[in-house]
């Protein structure tokens, strides 16, 4: 369970985020959606602290942090929350100098001071979960884009953390591609795993998410069950925003 | 060149390899140190604090700034008036790995900065601290752009240790011009020492190819 509570954040005065509150539940898929600029984005970017807000508490677990003390002076629980949190780029950024293999066990090695071998069976197993079996030795380069999303999905469930946050996961993909990743996010969201995705695809998110999120200019517009929300969304705002995917 | 000339040159070629000895101590010393002191300057200069990055910023700059001829008559022969003397070869050895620290740091600063921020991010989202992102992820990926310029800097390394005859330093070019005061074999010595620079500076390209095509492989492989 992830609690935020009041989140805010500003870039050189402009608010870009603005009382942020959002609890998501033990195995809950939460969907973000919302035009470009709406926040979106920061706001994940916030949930792991790659992004310092300016002000609020983020809760998982056992830990608390308020981001109103220096983060300097809480490394060490930013790093434990981190540990707990996984994050999908929308660019992957896979480490080029490692096979797929070593990019998913580099967090288990690292980070855990796991075995190698242990590290390693557990890395093929989530490759091959992802649909790479065979591929460990492959550096990202010789991946398609899809592949290297995968890998990063792999990678980001290495550390076995309590929620796994997407950024727009396909948004780099050609169009071809988007659908491998995205059967691979719907694998995991079947077995409860809780995530936050922010995305532009509207139908998936319909599909996978039990709750969606409507971000615009820093807030929440309006939030609630998915299937819902898109039959009938209650805030003019929204139904501007989502007439623009009707038929999507 | 008559044979007469040959003749010393090949009698001298002990005399001018225990020169060439010294020459290889203070290119490989001042690469070690220098790369050793440039590392941590690297990083002061990509401090966050701005007085750490203003040391290392007046540090690159001065030793950038003045000759290095200049530096080693600093040390050699300035220092002693503060009541530090030092031997030619401590003396020399300090003075280029100071200089190429300078050059070092720069070069290292770059490559760091040139890796993409979604490198260190990757490596936050794990948990890892900036000493392990550095350590595993981004000094391997640094290393393919700064391999080249530091070649660089280290074979002007090499030929540059010649300035360190003028401290003392028995080093290659000393030794020719010792044996050339004796001999009066100008042109057959100064080349034969010419050579021997050479058969370094080339020993070192082809280390740096190596390496180069070591930190690449994961570029180059199928």
């Amino acid at each position: 369970m992830i609690v935020v509570e009041k989140l805010s954040k500003s870039f050189n005065g402009n608010p870009v985020l603005v009382d942020i509150d959002l609890t998501v539940g033990t195995g809950e898929v939460v969907a973000v959606i919302g035009p470009s600029g709406s926040g979106k984005t920061t706001f994940l970017r916030c949930l792991n602290l790659l992004e310092t807000p300016d002000s609020g508490t983020l809760r998982l677990g056992d830990l608390s942090i308020d981001t109103l003390r220096p983060l300097g002076q809480q490394q060490a629980l930013v790093r434990r929350l981190r540990q707990q949190v996984g994050f999908v780029f929308q660019n992957f950024n896979l480490f080029p100098h490692r096979t797929a293999l070593e990019n998913v066990i580099e967090g288990p090695l690292v980070v855990k001071h796991m075995p190698r071998p242990q590290a390693e069976a557990l890395g093929t197993q989530l490759l091959a979960k992802v649909g790479l079996a065979g591929k460990e030795a492959a550096y990202p380069r010789r991946l398609s884009g899809g592949q290297q999303q995968r890998v990063a999905i792999a990678r980001a469930l290495a550390m076995e953390p309590q929620v796994i946050l997407f950024d727009e996961p396909t948004s780099a993909l050609d169009p071809e591609l988007v659908g491998e990743v995205l059967a691979t996010i719907g694998d995991l969201a079947a077995e409860k795993r809780t995530m936050i995705i922010v995305t532009h695809e509207m139908s998936f998110a319909r599909d996978v998410a039990d709750t969606v999120v409507f971000f615009d200019h820093g807030r929440i517009v309006e939030q609630g069950d998915a299937k819902a929300l898109f039959a009938a969304p209650q805030q003019a705002r929204t139904r501007q925003f989502l007439s623009k995917f009707r038929g999507g | 060149m008559n044979q007469e000339s040959l003749r010393v040159a090949y009698e001298s070629l002990p005399f001018l390899l225990q020169g060439a000895w010294f020459t290889v101590v203070l290119s490989l010393g001042g690469m070690f140190f220098g790369l050793l002191l440039g590392f941590g300057l690297a990083l002061m200069r990509l401090s966050r604090l701005p007085p750490v990055r203003w040391v290392a910023q007046v540090y690159v700059s001065f030793f950038r700034g003045t000759p290095l001829l200049v530096q080693l008559f600093l040390i050699y022969y300035g220092l002693p008036s503060l009541g530090i003397e030092l031997d030619p070869l401590p003396a020399a050895l300090i003075g280029f790995s100071l200089n190429m620290a300078a050059y070092t740091c720069e070069i290292l600063r770059a490559a760091i900065s040139a890796i993409d921020r979604g490198q260190w991010e990757a490596c936050a989202t794990l948990g890892m601290t900036r000493a392990q992102a550095l350590r595993r992820t981004i000094l391997p990926q640094a290393a393919r752009t700064a391999l080249p310029p530091l070649g660089n800097s280290f074979i002007s390394l090499v030929k540059d240790t010649a300035l360190a005859a003028t401290i003392q330093v028995p080093e290659l070019f000393r030794q020719a011009q010792l044996v050339t005061a004796r001999t009066f074999e100008v042109f057959a010595m100064y080349l034969t020492a010419a050579l021997l620079y050479w058969v370094l500076a080339t020993v070192l390209a082809h280390v740096q190819h190596r390496l180069e095509r070591r930190a690449n492989r994961y570029d180059l492989e199928p």
